[in-house]
């Protein structure tokens, strides 16, 4: 096969993988109400699943965030958090000093 | 057919002290480069923010592409990663729901969901009332992913212009942006325990196994948070 037939495949399957959890998640919805335990359950392992994709995103990074350090990173990610809740949640001044600061300390 | 005014305040989130364009524009300019040096050209690059729309499978596809693993196990990769969404338009679609709109407009507006978008309109759908909900859910929506989509472009196109030290902050800013906004979001005990127990469980789960780690931390971190917000009155 040609690589631009295989890349298009791997969109399309790509795609379909993303879009089965999405659209399930669409269909559970309709059965779940606001104010139930399942609701409450859903939404606390949502949150951990979005928290473990984090941690493993700064501890154990893909692509070219893995040549930075370890340290560095933790050190960055501390200070701007430490700037959101200084800044009264402000969420621009901490992004864009995080890749300041990334870039200062590597 | 679309509530105009919700419309325009969910697609105003991307302005503001909460911004998420500046974040979005650093992941996907880097995934804009990423691709073009996986061999993508222009209109594949585009076409896959366009139809996926999820950083981390998007990631996964290019990696699996380069050491040229087989369709069969890219999709299985990337919905492990991607698996996440379904919790999460669990718990933030019946928040959106009301008897009076269609439903086709939860049906394609759940392609919209993903980490920004869905940490905004956590944040922000009290505010709205709750028949148009939805509509500010799709303003959201459509800025998020149409940010997405142009700045994968911006990035390919400015591919060569960008050093490996330039990569690595971009790469740096998008998990700052989310673990802030998981602060800003910890209001109660249950989504602290949550938010603590999935930061610390998601990586070492990874030692273990690398592609399940994602699902079992969330699993076994939400639950316990759950059982003590019960226990505990939240």
């Amino acid at each position: 096969m040609e690589s631009s037939q295989i890349i298009i495949l791997a969109i399309i399957a790509t795609s379909l993988a993303t879009f089965i959890s999405r659209f399930m998640g669409a269909l559970t919805s309709e059965k779940v109400s606001v104010k139930s335990k399942l609701f409450q359950w859903f939404n606390c392992v949502a949150y951990s699943t979005l928290a473990a994709l984090l941690g493993r995103m700064i501890i154990f990074p893909a692509g070219v965030l893995a040549e930075s350090d370890l340290i560095i990173r933790l050190v960055v990610v501390v200070i701007c958090v430490v700037i959101f809740i200084l800044f009264k949640k402000n969420l621009v001044i901490p992004t864009i000093f995080s890749a300041i600061l990334l870039g200062i300390l590597s | 057919m679309v509530n105009q005014k919700v419309f325009f305040q969910g697609l105003k989130s991307l302005k503001g002290s909460k911004s998420p364009a500046i974040p979005l524009a650093a992941c996907f300019v880097a995934l804009g480069a990423l691709l073009k040096d996986a061999g993508f050209n222009l209109q594949q690059s585009a076409a896959s923010s366009l139809f996926t729309y999820a950083l981390p499978g998007q990631l996964v596809m290019a990696e699996s592409l380069l050491v040229g693993a087989s369709l069969v196990n890219i999709f299985i990769a990337v919905w492990l990663v991607n698996f996440r969404l379904y919790p999460m338009t669990v718990s933030l679609f019946p928040l959106l729901e009301h008897k009076a709109q269609p439903k086709w407009k939860y049906y394609l507006s759940c392609h919209f969901l993903a980490v920004t978008s869905w940490l905004i309109a956590k944040d922000g759908y009290k505010k709205i009332n709750k028949k148009h909900r939805i509509d500010f859910w799709i303003g959201i929506g459509i800025g998020t992913w149409t940010t997405a989509i142009l700045m994968t472009v911006l990035g390919y196109l400015a591919a060569d212009y960008l050093n490996k030290d330039m990569l690595i902050g971009l790469a740096i800013v998008n998990p700052v942006y989310f673990f802030c906004m998981m602060i800003g979001a910890m209001k109660n005990l249950s989504i602290s325990i949550a938010v603590v127990g999935g930061t610390i469980l998601g990586p070492l789960i990874y030692l273990v196994s690398t592609e399940w780690a994602l699902l079992f931390a969330g699993l076994i971190a939400g639950t316990i948070a759950f059982l003590f917000g019960e226990k505990n009155g939240k």
